[in-house]
C-alpha cells in the first residue's frame, strides 16, 4: 500500500513512457554568425567564426583570457565599431537581418540588443531615473507610463523589493550586486530582444552572483541571452548552450549538458577539466 | 583520451593526486574482490574451511573500501566541481564499487555455504559441473578490472558477449542438476549446494558486465545500460 507521504505522487505511466523519448526543443535561431573575421589593425582577433544562437535561451561563451569571447559578444551590438582600426568581415544576422549592413541604424540596433558589463555602471542619478533613462531618451515622459515600466523592470531584475522604498536615492548608494541588477533593470526597461552580459557577476560576492544567475534563468523566458564568463561552473549552471573559444577560433559549440559531460574536442575537455593545453 | 595517464594532467597537482588515489583504491578493491572469489570457490570445491573463514572475515575490508571510496568521490565533487572525463570517472567509480561490493557478497555467500556443508556430506567427486562456469566468470571479472585500470574499452565487448555464454551455461547446469535430483533424491543436497553456487557465479558475471558498462560510460560518455549486445557493440564502435 502507498503510504501517506507518497500518496500525492501519483504514478503517471504515460508520462514515464514519454520521458526520454521526446526530442530536444526546436532550435529557433535568433542570432546567426557567418564566416566572421575581425581584425584589430593587422592583428586578427576572430577567425572565421560560424555559430547559431537560439532564441529565448542562454548561450555562454567560455575560454581563456584573450580568446575573443568578449570581442565576439561586442560584435552582436556593434560595440566594436567604437574601437579604432577595427575591420570586420562576414555576416552577423539578427532575426535574419545582417546588422553590419550599411542601412542599419546602430542606435536602433542597440535598443534591440542591450548590454551589461563586468563592473556595474549606474548613472549618478536616482534609482528611478537610471531605469527611466532609456525611456526618456525615447521621448516617453508620461509619469504614469514611466512609473509602471520602472516597477516592472525593477521587478524583472529582482530588485523591486529592495529598492521600492528608496527609488529617489542615488543609485551609487546601492551595493555592487544591487547596482548590477539595477543596470539589468535599465537594460530591460526598453524591452530589448537580446541581452548581452559581459562577465556580469565577476565583480560580485557569491550571494549576489547567485541572485544574478537566478535572474538570468528568469530573463530567458522573454529574452535571448548571451553571456561571457570566466567562471566555467557558472556557464554550466546558467546556460543552455555553450561555445568554447580558443585563440580567436570557435572550437566547439553545443548543448551545455553535453559539452560539460562529454565534449567532442580534446581542447574543450582539457580546458573544462583544468588540464594542460 | 584512451589512456590512464590522462588522469595525471590537471593543472592542480592536488586534484591529480586525489583522482589517482581513488583509482588506486578501486584497483585495490578489485584485486581483493578477485582474490575473494578465488578463495571462496576453492574453499567450496575442496572443502577448505580455513579459506572459507578467511573469505568471510575479509568481506568487511571490501565493505570498508566501498565506503571510503564513496566518501572520497563525494568530497572531490563538492570541492572541485569536476567536468567531462573527471565527472564521468567519479560517477562510474561510485557505481563500479557498488558492483564490486556485491561480487564480494556473492563470494562470502559461497564461503558461508561451504561452512554449512557437513563433512559427512562432502562429495569426493568434487563439483565438476561448475568448473567451466567458474573459469568464464573469473575471466570476465579480470577483464572488467583490466578495462578500468587501462581506461580502455577495447576488450569490453568480448566480456559482455561472454555474459550470454555464462547465462547459457547456468541454464544448462540447472537442467543437469534437476535431472540428477530426479534420478536419485539422495543427490538433492549436493545438487542444491551446487545450484546456489552456480547462481552466485552467474551473478558475479552480471556484476562484471555492469562494471564494463560503467567503464564504457567513463571512457566514451555513452550510457549503454539495458541495451542488447548488438546495440551495445554498435554504440561503442560509433562513439569517438
Amino acid at each position: 500500500m502507498t503510504t501517506e507521504a507518497r500518496k500525492t505522487h501519483a504514478i503517471d505511466i504515460n508520462a514515464l513512457n514519454r520521458a526520454g523519448k521526446s526530442g530536444r526543443d526546436k532550435f529557433d535561431t535568433c542570432i546567426s554568425v557567418q564566416d566572421l573575421n575581425l581584425f584589430y589593425g593587422s592583428k586578427q582577433a576572430l577567425h572565421n567564426v560560424n555559430m547559431e544562437m537560439p532564441r529565448k535561451k542562454v548561450t555562454a561563451y567560455i575560454g581563456p583570457s584573450g580568446c575573443g569571447k568578449s570581442t565576439l559578444l561586442r560584435c552582436i551590438n556593434r560595440m566594436n565599431d567604437l574601437v579604432d582600426g577595427v575591420t570586420i568581415q562576414g555576416k552577423l544576422l539578427l532575426d535574419g537581418e545582417d546588422i553590419y549592413d550599411k542601412n542599419i541604424n546602430v542606435a536602433a540596433l542597440r535598443r534591440r540588443v542591450g548590454m551589461v558589463f563586468q563592473k556595474p555602471n549606474p548613472f549618478p542619478k536616482s534609482i528611478y531615473e537610471n531605469v527611466a533613462y532609456g525611456l526618456r531618451i525615447q521621448g516617453i515622459n508620461d509619469r504614469r507610463v514611466l512609473d509602471e515600466i520602472v516597477e516592472k523592470s525593477l521587478r524583472g531584475a529582482a530588485l523591486w523589493d529592495e529598492a521600492k522604498d528608496r527609488l529617489n536615492d542615488n543609485a551609487l548608494g546601492l551595493s555592487g550586486g544591487q547596482q548590477q541588477r539595477l543596470v539589468i533593470a535599465r537594460a530591460i526597461a526598453i524591452e530589448p530582444e537580446v541581452i548581452l552580459l559581459d562577465e556580469p557577476a565577476s565583480a560580485l560576492d557569491p550571494i549576489s552572483t547567485l541572485k544574478i544567475e537566478e535572474l538570468i534563468d528568469e530573463l530567458k523566458e522573454k529574452y535571448t541571452i548571451v553571456i561571457v564568463t570566466h567562471n566555467m561552473q557558472q556557464a554550466a549552471r546558467v546556460s543552455d548552450y555553450t561555445a568554447f573559444m580558443y585563440m580567436g577560433e570557435l572550437i566547439e559549440f553545443g548543448e551545455t549538458s553535453e559539452l560539460f559531460t562529454n565534449p567532442a574536442k580534446k581542447q574543450t575537455e582539457d580546458y573544462i577539466t583544468g588540464r594542460y593545453g | 583520451m584512451d589512456n590512464s595517464s590522462f588522469i595525471n594532467q590537471h593543472i592542480s597537482r592536488q586534484f591529480n593526486k586525489e583522482m589517482e588515489d581513488i583509482r588506486n583504491k578501486v584497483l585495490t578493491m578489485g584485486g581483493l574482490v578477485e582474490q575473494q572469489v578465488d578463495l571462496a570457490t576453492n574453499a567450496f570445491m575442496s572443502y577448505d574451511m580455513e579459506s572459507a573463514e578467511k573469505v568471510i572475515q575479509q568481506d568487511q575490508l571490501i565493505n570498508a573500501l566501498e565506503k571510503d571510496i564513496d566518501h572520497e568521490c563525494t568530497e572531490i565533487m563538492a570541492k572541485r566541481q569536476p567536468a567531462a572525463f573527471d565527472l564521468r570517472m567519479l560517477i562510474a567509480t561510485i557505481k563500479i564499487i557498488t558492483d564490486l561490493e556485491r561480487i564480494g557478497d556473492e563470494a562470502a555467500r559461497i564461503a558461508k555455504m561451504t561452512m554449512r556443508i557437513e563433512a559427512a556430506d562432502y562429495y569426493q567427486d568434487k563439483y565438476y559441473e561448475i568448473e567451466h562456469l567458474l573459469e568464464m566468470v573469473k575471466e570476465m571479472l579480470n577483464g572488467a578490472l583490466d578495462a578500468y585500470a587501462r581506461t580502455d574499452t577495447e576488450e569490453v565487448i568480448a566480456i559482455t558477449a561472454q555474459d550470454h555464454k555464462v547465462d547459457r551455461e547456468y541454464t544448462s547446469i540447472t537442467r543437469q542438476l534437476i535431472t540428477q535430483m530426479m534420478e536419485d533424491p539422495r543427490n538433492i543436497t549436493r545438487a542444491l549446494d551446487m545450484l546456489w553456487t552456480a547462481r552466485a557465479l552467474e551473478r558475479i558475471g552480471d556484476h562484471s558486465c555492469n562494471v564494463c558498462e560503467h567503464v564504457i560510460y567513463m571512457v566514451k560518455g555513452k550510457d549503454v545500460r539495458h541495451l542488447s549486445h548488438e546495440e551495445l557493440e554498435k554504440t561503442v564502435n560509433e562513439a569517438r
